[in-house]
């Protein structure tokens, strides 16, 4: 009974199902913020668009099996991920849960790349190793996707215990779901963040639910901003369906973060407009309360206020989204020319490897036969055609794709991996470092 | 050769890591005013400050989490679990996140990261801190894992596993911190995958890990007086990589393989081992390999019950004469 009656109305803060912790103070749908410059403006509704665009086109292509595993979409929530990026400068860095796409899209990692990684490409972003929920682009400071639920906020501490050690001023956004409140991680990272007054922003996109359990059935207090304060670290909300409220006010958590050493949280307010996965016969949520949040779409809303406020012609905002159509489909032409991975490839970057460690042993590929790591990594004849019998299992790509790595491209590598203190590590180079 | 403890050879390695790079830094829990649990740190933080001496809260997975992040950055923390029991709740930061980061992400960042822990039974410690953890690690592709037995391997693997740009779960064992043994003066880094042949011999391969690489040698001291076998004793010294070759050439010699570690049995160090041997040197092999281990329980606390749940002396003995048997 008890358990039914939690269900029904919900604990702790008594939030009713549906409902948020005092909604009515976040005053969606209306105007917070004076418009951006024009090209601000424009710039934050054509990142929204492609990340839509992406979005829709993903799940396309996993219907039709080129996606493999999960694919979290992030549809609905752009405004949150565009307006919190937004916030920050080139050298700040960002990690993301394992609903990432549009994180990496917006901080710059080239849709190609991040459909090809998809695809499970030599071309995407994390080389076909990581796949949907673990993208990762150094160059673009964006430190990865992260498959854990509230296993990437410890990381984040410590990219920004690394920006402190090594006084660079630089600082971090560190996103996490509203179901990653409700790990130790949680706790733990904010006590020591403030404790140690580390330059990091922790961004909540809470979308009310953790994959399927709403929030009020998960968290027994839903005013999430509330979670981190008894922690040391101060909590502040904002409306995650205006990218304008979500700059604004993680542009003002970045600046105490940074200035000042104490770290903030920030819970953007969201929707999440499709299932947790595409597993997901979302039957945890009714479809008028879909259809009421679907009224908030915050592209929708932003392009309409950018046309009635005479910033853009209506017909700029139907170009933009073409060129965002345009972009996706480029993308996935892209990824699907890509190459799956060698197969000698599989055992690439498992080791750095120094003059300290030359190599190290596994037994190859499920033969007998023992393989020496990096020393010899032409695995014998036998390991090798045992793997492409495995790889074919797969029933994609032909037999260019099973081929041995040549000797000549094995020697390249090895010139270009040597060892060393360098972040030689560009995602498209091709090395095996 | 100067001789020092086990735990001065590891301070001596700190020092001199932090001294020879200023990225290296310590943090755990209590390492700093406590000076360490088992005084490894002792001195560091009047030496180094608190920016690279840190002392943490009691949050096991974050302090691990926050190393990996550091070192995605270029830092080389250096992170101190106080047992390896310790190291299971950070579990997730160490095997989904320090050990898969660099396969899982393209090569595009490294994660160089020291985790020290010591592990093992005999202070009457219980359930809860005396276990031998070095199977598990063994398990995971992107580790490295180190189980110096001596005070000259604890300072030169520890400064290996400082520089190295791999993630290293780097094994203490308790009873060790206070044993005395030669330590080069000035020595270097000693590599990793390089097993360490403690006493030649052509009738039997011991292979011995952690603590159990001392206890097996003094196995082999009584084997030669007692039976007249004579024990070639190899100390792997380093899990991953393992110096399989060195193990093997032994094994092909003396035709015997006897594993000794103080782990649980089922899934072990020594059952990978022999795994191994018999796939690889299965026609050299004149009996079958045994293993010495830990008894299958959680580690009791009573004094005489513990004492029977982990290897000493006479276990060697007996599995080395038991491949004697039936000739």
């Amino acid at each position: 009974m008890a358990t039914r009656q939690k269900t029904k109305e919900g604990n702790g803060d008594g939030v009713a199902p549906g409902e948020v912790a005092k909604a009515e103070e976040i005053r969606f749908g209306e105007v917070k913020h004076d418009l951006p410059d024009p090209e601000t403006c424009r710039t934050v509704l054509s990142k929204m668009m492609l990340i839509r665009r992406f979005e829709e086109r993903a799940g396309e292509m996993y219907a039709k099996a080129k996606i493999g595993g999960f694919l979290h979409l992030c549809i609905g929530e752009e405004a949150t991920i565009v307006g919190a990026t937004q916030a920050l400068r080139e050298s700040d860095y960002l990690m993301s849960t394992y609903r990432e796409h549009g994180q990496a899209i917006a901080r710059g990692t080239h849709p190609d790349a991040v459909m090809a990684e998809l695809f499970g490409r030599e071309d995407g972003c994390s080389r076909g190793r990581g796949g949907s929920m673990h993208l990762f682009d150094w160059d673009k400071r964006f430190l990865g996707g992260y498959g854990i639920v509230g296993g990437s906020l410890p990381l984040s501490a410590g990219v920004a215990l690394a920006c402190d050690y090594l006084e660079t001023g630089d600082a971090i956004l560190s996103m996490m779901g509203d179901g990653a409140t409700n790990q130790g991680t949680f706790g733990e990272t904010m006590n020591l963040a403030a404790l140690w007054s580390l330059p990091v922003v922790f961004v909540i996109i809470n979308n009310q639910f953790g994959m399927g359990t709403a929030l009020h059935r998960h968290s027994a207090v839903t005013d999430l901003s509330l979670k981190s304060e008894g922690f040391g670290v101060p909590g502040t909300r904002c409306d995650g369906m205006d990218a304008l409220d979500v700059h604004a006010v993680v542009s003002d958590a970045l600046a105490h973060a940074r200035d000042q050493r104490k770290p903030q949280l920030v819970e953007a307010v969201t929707y999440r407009y499709r299932g947790h996965s595409m597993a997901d016969p979302e039957e945890y949520r009714s479809k008028e309360e879909v259809e009421e949040w679907r009224g908030r779409d915050p592209i929708q809303a932003f392009a309409k206020r950018l046309v009635d406020e005479g910033v853009i012609e209506q017909d700029e905002v139907e170009k933009l989204d073409e060129e965002a159509i345009e972009t996706v489909d480029g993308s996935v032409k892209f990824a699907d020319k890509s190459p799956f991975p060698d197969l000698d490839s599989l055992y690439d970057n498992v080791y750095v490897f120094t003059d300290e460690v030359p190599a190290w042993w596994t037994v190859d590929e499920r033969t007998p036969e023992v393989h020496r790591g990096e020393r010899e990594r032409e695995a014998g004849e036998l390991p090798h055609e045992l793997a492409e019998r495995g790889a074919a299992y797969a029933g994609v790509g032909d037999q260019q794709a099973r081929q041995r790595r040549t000797p000549r491209d094995q020697d390249a590598e090895d010139e270009q991996q040597g060892p060393g203190e360098d972040e030689d590590t560009s995602a498209d180079d091709g090395g095996s470092g | 050769m100067p001789t020092m403890r086990y735990r001065e050879a590891l301070n001596q390695a700190l020092r001199e890591e932090m001294h020879e790079d200023d990225k290296v830094f310590v943090m755990g829990e209590d390492i700093g005013v406590f000076q360490g649990a088992f005084k490894v740190t002792a001195g560091l933080l009047e030496e180094f400050g608190e920016k690279r001496v840190r002392d943490t809260p009691i949050s096991e997975n974050t302090i691990v989490g926050m190393g990996v992040g550091s070192a995605m950055l270029g830092l080389r923390p250096v992170v101190e679990l106080m047992t390896v029991n310790f190291s299971l709740l950070a579990m997730d930061q160490i095997v989904n996140h320090a050990a898969a980061i660099h396969y899982m992400f393209g090569g595009q960042v490294k994660v160089p990261m020291v985790i020290r822990m010591p592990q093992g039974a005999g202070h009457q410690l219980g359930p809860t801190h005396s276990h031998c953890f070095e199977a598990f690690y063994l398990h995971v592709p992107g580790l490295l894992v180190a189980v110096p037995s001596t005070p000259a391997d604890a300072k030169g693997l520890l400064k290996a596993a400082i520089r190295d740009d791999n993630p290293v779960i780097f094994i203490e064992h308790e009873t060790l911190y206070g044993q005395r043994g030669e330590v080069p003066e000035n020595g270097g880094p000693t590599r990793f995958g390089e097993a360490a042949v403690r006493r030649e011999g052509n009738d039997v391969t011991v292979i011995g890990i952690s603590r159990m690489a001392i206890t097996a040698q003094k196995a082999a001291d009584t084997l030669a007086e007692e039976h007249e076998i004579e024990a070639e004793l190899i100390d792997p010294r380093t899990l991953r990589p393992l110096d399989l070759d060195t193990i093997l050439d032994s094994v092909k010699k003396t035709n015997r393989a006897v594993i000794v570690e103080e782990g649980w049995p089922h899934g072990g160090v020594g059952a990978n081992l022999a795994a191994l041997i018999q796939e690889q040197a299965f026609d050299w092999l004149d009996a079958p390999v045994q293993r010495v281990t830990g008894a299958d329980v959680p580690m009791p606390y009573s004094k005489p019950l513990e004492q029977a749940a982990f290897p000493h002396e006479e276990h060697v003995i007996q599995a080395v004469l038991a491949t004697f048997r039936d000739l």
